[in-house]
C-alpha cells in the first residue's frame, strides 16, 4: 500500500531554533498510525506541517508520492487532508449545523438551503452516533459532543487524511470508546488516520503503527503488535520508568473537610463525604455526573445549599475567599479558560490567587521576583525567559504553573480537578509524586479525574459519583476499574464478586 | 520557543517597544511642530492654558483608564459632569442664603459634587456588577437620563452660580500654587495616584486580571464585582472631582455642558495603550493621550494652517492610528 501523504526530512526551526530535526512520516489508505511523544517533542509541529498550517524549514511533503507544498490549512484540505484540534475551531455562537456548513453552506438561489445541510448534517451526525440536534448552538454543547460535531465537520469534507490531536484528552471512559469505534469505522472506510494521545492503552488499543518523537527527533517507527504501553513510555521518555505511582500516605484520623447534604441545583443532590487529614481522597465518575459542580460548590464558585465544615468550622458558602482564608483551594479542570491569564506574565498569574501575602497597600514586586524563582525550582517548571506569558508555556509547565499558583496560599485541603489533562507521561509522574508528597505532609487532597488509573493510582479512598449523587466509596482492595464503572453507571449494586 | 534555561532576572527591563514608546514620541512630535509654527505655543500663558483645559478630561480620562482596564466601558461620563455641574450649582445658589458666600459654601459644594459623581458611579457599577447588564447599555442609558436631567434642571437654559458666590469660588480654577494653576496640580495629583494604583495595588492588579479573563479572576478568589463595581465608583467620584475645577471656570452648566466628553475620555485612554477590550492599562499613557489630543487643539487654534474645524477628524484619526499601531506592536511579539 502506498502512502497517500508521507514527509520525508522534515526539519522545522522557529527563530534560530531548530524544533523537528528531519523527522520520517508516512499515512497509509486504512491505517491508524499514532504520533507518539512527550509535550515538546514535536507532535504538534508534525502534524501541523502535514496540515497545512506550517512549512517546513526543510525536508519535503510528498501527496500521492509526488511533491506538494501547502501554502495554508485550506490548500491541505482541499486535498482532504484535514486536521481536528485540541482547541475546537467551532464558532460557539453558531449553531451545529451552521459550523459543519461554516464557509461552504449549501444554497438554492441567493438563499440558504437549510432544509438540505439540516439532512446532512443529521446523518454524518448519525454516522458518528453522536445525539446532538442540529440546531442546537455549541456553546450549550458539552465538550465531547463538541469533539464529535468537530469530527462531523471532517466527515463532512469527505476526508482522506484525518489528523487527530488528542481527540480523546477531554472524554470519559466511554465517550473515548464511542469515539475509538468511530475512527474504527473511518479507517474501515479508506481514511488514512493519524492519532495522537497521551493516553498509551488507547494507543495500544487501535495504532496500527506508532512512531515516537523525543526532542524534536525521530527515535522509532514500528507495528503497533506487541508494542507494550510500558515499552511506548519508555521509548518516549529516554529512560526506564519505574512505577508511574508513588506510594500512598497512611492518612490520619481526624476530619478536616465534612461536605453534609451539599445540593448544587440542577448538578448535584444530598451529596455528603468526609476528608481525613493526609489522605488523598479520589473522586470518579463519567463526565456529566456532577463530580466538578460538587467540588465547585464546596469552595464557592457555584451556589449550594447544604453545610461544608472545615476542621469542625462551618465555611461560609459563595465564597472563593472565605474558603481559600479556611485553607481550602480547588484547582480547575479548565486551566486555559479558568485557571491562568494566558496573556498575563508568568508573576502575575503566580501570584494572583495570594495576592494579599504580597502586601497589603502596595504590592512587593521582589517579592513576587523570588516566589517566582522558587515556584520554577519547587514545581520544575521549564520556561524559556521569566518575563514570558503564561499562554505560551507549554500544557505541562502551565499545569505546573497553576499548582505553584495554588500552593502559594499554603492550604490545608486541595481539590485538583483533572490534575493531568493533556500532559505528557513524564510531567504526569511529577504531579503524582507531588500530590503524594503533599498527603505526606499531612494536608488533604481530592482528585478528580476521569483517568480511571490515575484514580486507582493515587487514591486510598475513592467516591464514586453518577448522574449527580454519590454512588458508593471504595477503600483499599475494593478499588478496581470494574467496582469503579458498575457504581458510576448504577448498574450490579454491590454483588460483590461479579457473577 | 526559546531555550529552556531560565536566566536570572537581570537584562529584562530594557525592552522598551514602538508600542510602548509610540505615544511619548507623537506628543514630542507635537510639541517640536507647535513651538515650530508659533513662538508663543512654548510660552508660560499657553501652557498653562493647555494643561488647565486638559485637566478636566484628563482626571476623568484616569478613572476610566480604570473601568478600561476591567473590560467595562462608561459612556455616561460627559453628561454625568453636566448633571453634577448643575446639582453642584443648585445647591451653592440655595445655600447661599444660610452660608453665606466662603469656605463653608464652597466646601459644601464640593462635597455636593463628589456625592453626586459618587452616587452616580455607584448606580452604574451596580446595574453593570449586580445586576449583570451590559456597561455599555447600562451607560449609554445614563448617558442619555443625566443630559435630560441637566436641560429639564435648567429648564432648557443655563444655570448660573451666584455672582457673588462665583467671583469668590473662580480661584481654584485660575489661582494655583507657585504658579501652577490648580486644576493641572489636581490632574497631576490624581494621575500619579493612578499610575502607582494601576501598577503597584492589588486593585490595578485585580482590575488587569478581571479585563483578561474574568473566569480566571472568579477561580482566583478575587471579588470580582465588587471590583468592578469599584471601577466605576472610581470614575464616578474622578467625575465629580473634575466638576469641581470646571464650574469656577464658567460659573454655569447647561444642556451643552460635557458633551462629548466621554469619547475624548476614551480616546485619550486608548491612545496611551490601555487594550480597549480590557486586560491591560496604563495610566501614563492616558494622560499622554490627554496632551496629545488637546495639543492638536491648541496648535489647530494657534497656527492657521488647518481650520480648527477638522479638530475632530484630526483627533480621529490619531485615535484609529493608535490602535493599528498597537496591533502591529503586538504581531510583530
Amino acid at each position: 500500500m502506498t502512502a497517500i501523504l508521507e514527509a520525508r526530512g522534515i526539519t522545522r526551526s522557529f527563530g534560530p531554533i531548530e524544533v523537528l530535526h528531519g523527522v520520517d512520516f508516512d499515512l497509509v489508505p486504512g491505517e491508524i498510525h499514532a504520533l507518539i511523544g512527550e509535550n515538546g517533542a514535536g507532535k504538534s509541529t508534525t502534524m501541523k506541517i502535514l496540515g497545512g498550517y506550517l512549512q517546513p524549514t526543510k525536508g519535503e511533503l510528498l501527496l500521492d508520492g509526488r511533491p506538494v507544498t501547502f501554502p495554508d490549512q485550506r490548500a491541505a484540505e482541499a486535498e482532504g487532508i484535514l486536521m481536528i484540534h485540541q482547541e475546537f475551531n467551532l464558532a460557539l455562537q453558531l449553531t451545529v449545523e451552521e459550523n459543519l456548513f461554516l464557509g461552504r453552506e449549501k444554497r438554492r438561489g441567493p438563499f440558504l438551503d437549510t432544509r438540505a445541510m439540516r439532512a446532512e448534517a443529521r446523518e454524518w451526525l448519525a454516522r458518528l452516533d453522536c445525539h446532538v440536534d442540529p440546531r442546537a448552538r455549541v456553546s450549550d454543547l458539552s465538550v465531547p459532543n463538541r469533539q464529535m460535531v468537530e469530527i462531523a465537520r471532517a466527515l463532512g469534507r469527505n476526508a482522506r487524511v484525518l489528523i487527530m490531536d488528542e481527540p480523546t484528552a477531554v472524554l470519559t471512559g466511554r465517550e473515548t470508546d464511542v469515539l475509538l469505534e468511530q475512527i474504527a469505522r473511518l479507517k474501515a472506510q479508506g481514511a488514512a488516520i493519524l492519532y495522537t494521545s497521551h493516553k498509551l492503552d488507547e494507543i495500544a488499543r487501535i495504532a496500527d503503527r506508532v512512531t515516537v518523537l523525543r526532542d524534536g527527533s525521530h527515535i522509532t517507527t514500528r507495528s503497533a503488535d506487541g508494542f507494550t504501553e510500558h515499552a511506548m513510555a519508555e521509548a518516549m521518555v529516554g529512560r526506564e520508568l519505574s512505577d508511574l505511582f508513588p506510594d500512598r500516605p497512611a492518612p490520619a484520623d481526624d476530619v478536616v473537610l465534612e461536605v453534609e447534604n451539599l445540593t448544587v441545583p440542577g448538578h448535584v443532590r444530598d451529596a455528603s463525604f468526609k476528608l481525613r487529614r493526609g489522605e488523598v481522597l479520589g473522586f470518579a465518575g463519567l463526565v456529566g455526573a456532577g463530580r466538578t459542580e460538587l467540588m465547585e460548590g464546596i469552595v464557592g464558585l457555584r451556589s449550594a445549599t447544604g453545610g461544608v465544615k472545615v476542621n469542625g468550622q462551618p465555611l461560609r458558602a459563595g465564597s472563593v475567599r472565605a474558603a481559600r482564608e479556611a485553607g481550602l483551594v480547588y484547582l480547575t479542570e479548565d486551566r486555559k479558560e479558568k485557571g491562568l491569564l494566558l496573556g498575563k506574565s508568568l508573576t502575575e498569574n503566580l501570584t494572583l490567587l495570594a495576592l494579599d501575602r504580597f502586601g497589603r497597600l502596595f504590592i512587593d514586586k521582589q517579592a513576587e521576583d523570588r516566589a517566582l524563582t522558587k515556584a520554577f525550582s519547587e514545581f520544575d517548571i521549564r520556561a524559556g525567559d521569566r518575563s514570558m506569558t503564561a499562554g505560551s508555556l507549554s500544557g505541562g509547565n502551565q499545569q505546573k504553573l497553576l499548582l505553584a499558583k495554588t500552593m502559594l496560599t499554603e492550604p490545608q485541603i486541595v481539590i485538583i480537578d483533572e490534575p493531568t489533562r493533556g500532559i505528557d507521561i513524564g510531567t504526569k509522574q511529577q504531579i503524582y509524586d507531588f500530590i503524594a508528597a503533599l498527603a505526606a505532609d499531612g494536608k488533604s487532597v481530592i482528585v478528580v479525574s476521569s483517568e480511571l488509573p490515575e484514580v486507582i493510582g493515587l487514591s486510598s479512598r475513592v467516591v464514586v459519583m453518577g448522574r449527580g449523587h454519590i454512588a458508593g466509596e471504595l477503600t483499599g482492595d475494593q478499588i478496581t476499574e470494574d467496582a469503579i464503572l458498575r457504581r458510576a453507571m448504577g448498574v450490579g449494586e454491590l454483588t460483590g464478586a461479579s457473577a | 520557543m526559546t531555550d529552556t534555561t531560565a536566566t536570572g532576572a537581570p537584562a529584562r527591563r530594557f525592552r522598551v517597544s514602538f508600542q510602548t514608546l509610540g505615544p511619548v514620541l507623537a506628543l514630542i512630535a507635537l510639541i517640536v511642530l507647535g513651538a515650530s509654527l508659533n513662538s508663543n505655543f512654548l510660552s508660560y500663558g499657553n501652557v498653562t492654558n493647555v494643561l488647565a483645559r486638559s485637566a478636566f478630561i484628563g482626571i476623568i480620562a484616569v478613572g476610566m483608564t480604570f473601568v478600561i482596564t476591567g473590560g467595562g466601558i462608561d459612556l455616561s461620563v460627559g453628561s454625568m459632569a453636566a448633571f453634577v455641574a448643575g446639582v453642584m450649582i443648585m445647591a451653592m445658589n440655595a445655600l447661599v442664603p444660610s452660608l453665606g458666600v466662603g469656605v463653608p459654601l464652597v466646601l459644601a459644594g464640593m462635597a455636593v459634587a463628589m456625592l453626586t459623581g459618587l452616587a452616580a458611579g455607584l448606580l452604574n457599577g451596580l446595574l453593570i456588577a449586580k445586576a449583570g447588564i451590559e456597561a455599555f447599555i447600562v451607560t449609554l442609558g445614563a448617558m442619555g437620563i443625566y443630559r435630560s436631567l441637566t436641560t429639564w434642571l435648567a429648564d432648557g437654559g443655563t444655570l448660573s452660580l451666584d455672582f457673588d458666590a462665583r467671583s469668590f469660588y473662580r480661584p481654584v480654577y485660575y489661582d494655583g500654587l507657585f504658579g501652577i494653576a490648580w486644576p493641572i496640580i489636581v490632574f497631576a495629583v490624581v494621575a500619579i495616584l493612578g499610575e502607582i494604583a494601576m501598577r503597584k495595588t492589588p486593585f490595578g492588579r485585580h482590575c488587569a486580571s478581571l479585563g483578561a479573563n474574568e473566569q480566571v479572576a472568579r477561580y482566583s478568589a478575587v471579588k470580582v464585582d465588587l471590583v468592578r463595581m469599584a471601577t466605576y465608583v472610581l470614575l464616578g467620584g474622578l467625575v465629580g472631582l473634575a466638576t469641581i475645577m470646571y464650574v469656577p471656570r464658567l460659573g454655569s452648566a447647561s444642556g451643552s455642558t460635557g458633551v462629548l466628553w466621554e469619547l475624548e475620555a476614551i480616546a485619550a485612554v486608548i491612545i496611551g495603550g490601555t487594550v480597549l477590550k480590557g486586560g491591560f492599562g496604563r495610566v501614563w499613557g492616558t494622560v499622554v493621550g490627554v496632551l496629545i489630543l488637546s495639543l492638536i487643539d491648541n496648535i489647530l487654534n494657534l497656527a492657521s494652517i488647518v481650520s480648527p474645524y477638522l479638530n475632530g477628524a484630526i483627533q480621529g484619526v490619531i485615535v484609529i492610528l493608535a490602535v493599528v499601531l498597537q496591533r502591529q506592536g503586538k504581531s510583530a511579539d
